[in-house]
């Protein structure tokens, strides 16, 4: 079934995509002009995932075939993301870890929770919002 | 697809026998399906092969974010842009090869798979004017070639020595894929390749997708980020 689909002319959808893919391209150039902060990253993580989708979808062919292929490939993606996610995770925790900022958080975390009781009856959370501007 | 519906389409794959069936294989589809699964598994281990490498940009880039902040205007995003660019059109030409090729369509085939191959030399130049550029400035990997006497932040180093080990390591791939596209072409001339059989053809194209999908990773984690 997956390769009697396939056996049709798909020109027009491949050329599609090719011009999706170049104007992500345009984008992602585009949007490293702007500074967007942190997100910058983000922003442009979140559109390489988009334009890699295409092409593993149609381009791979991942979209007709057989699921056997697309459980390989999304495997290793999410071992991929275990990997690197929690290696992040390591670089953002192990400094505050090893300084002993660990505690700092917490304190920080204690007065927010003191401001919250003193703060607390039934008109709690207006107080410590406007504490924060 | 069912052998009822092979015969219903006039196009049954008992019909057309390729010489290249092993006999271990009911049919042709079963054998192309079979090596499909045999190269994805294959592309798994390139995912991780340069997954090792993303986590360590990642840890590194924690570690020295200014310095990638500042290094990375050594690079030229017009060059990335433009290889950018290359890629993704030789990665069009490459599906158009493989529908070609099942298509029985033998000229488009070699015509796709010619594009692509020049796509790749197209992007190994570009590559080649990037690297000697760097290389006169003394921007290179390992500490004894490292030689950068510009204005730097701390850690620059580390982001030239992730930026060519990932691009070089892609940069091989490209070659290698090179190599290949010149056998499965020699091949289409030879016309090996029917609708009964074009396993070469599918496989080189998924590695291709796979060496455009890590470019399009590593264009903007080494160009744009800032």
């Amino acid at each position: 079934m997956s390769s009697h689909a396939s056996h049709h002319d798909h020109t027009k959808l491949y050329a599609g995509t090719l011009l999706t893919l170049l104007v992500l391209t345009g984008i992602t150039v585009a949007a490293s002009y702007f500074d967007f902060g942190s997100a910058n990253v983000v922003v442009a993580m979140f559109i390489a995932t988009v334009k890699a989708s295409l092409v593993a979808l149609i381009f791979m062919h991942l979209k007709d075939d057989k699921p056997v292929n697309a459980v390989i490939f999304c495997g290793s993606m999410v071992f991929l993301s275990i990997f690197l996610g929690f290696c992040m995770l390591d670089v953002d925790s192990r400094e505050k870890v090893s300084t002993g900022k660990l505690t700092w958080v917490e304190e920080q975390d204690r007065e927010e929770a003191k401001k919250k009781v003193k703060a607390s009856p039934p008109a709690g959370h207006s107080a410590p919002a406007a504490e924060h501007h | 697809m069912s052998v009822a519906e092979n015969i219903e389409h006039g196009h049954g794959h008992a019909a057309e026998l390729s010489p290249f069936q092993q006999h271990h294989f009911a049919t042709a589809q079963q054998q192309n399906e079979a090596s499909k699964i045999g190269m994805w598994l294959f592309l798994v281990t390139e995912v991780l092969l340069f997954g090792g490498l993303f986590v360590g940009y990642g840890l590194s880039h924690a570690k020295f974010p200014e310095a990638w902040k500042s290094a990375h205007h050594h690079l030229q995003r017009e060059l990335g842009a433009l290889n950018t660019v290359v890629l993704l059109v030789s990665s069009f030409t490459m599906v158009m090869a493989v529908q070609a090729a099942k298509l029985n369509r033998r000229k488009q085939l070699i015509g796709n798979l010619w594009v692509t191959i020049i796509c790749a030399c197209i992007f190994l130049v570009v590559k080649y004017f990037e690297y000697s550029h760097k290389y006169h400035e003394g921007l290179l990997p390992f500490k004894a070639f490292y030689s950068y006497q510009g204005p730097q932040v701390p850690g620059e180093f580390h982001f030239f020595s992730f930026y060519f080990m990932m691009t070089g390591l892609h940069g091989f791939h490209i070659l290698g894929g090179i190599a290949v596209l010149l056998w499965v072409l020699k091949r289409s001339y030879a016309g090996d390749f029917t609708s009964a059989y074009y396993t070469p053809v599918d496989l080189i194209g998924l590695y291709w997708h796979l060496v455009d999908l890590i470019w399009i990773y590593l264009f903007p984690l080494l160009y744009l980020i800032s």
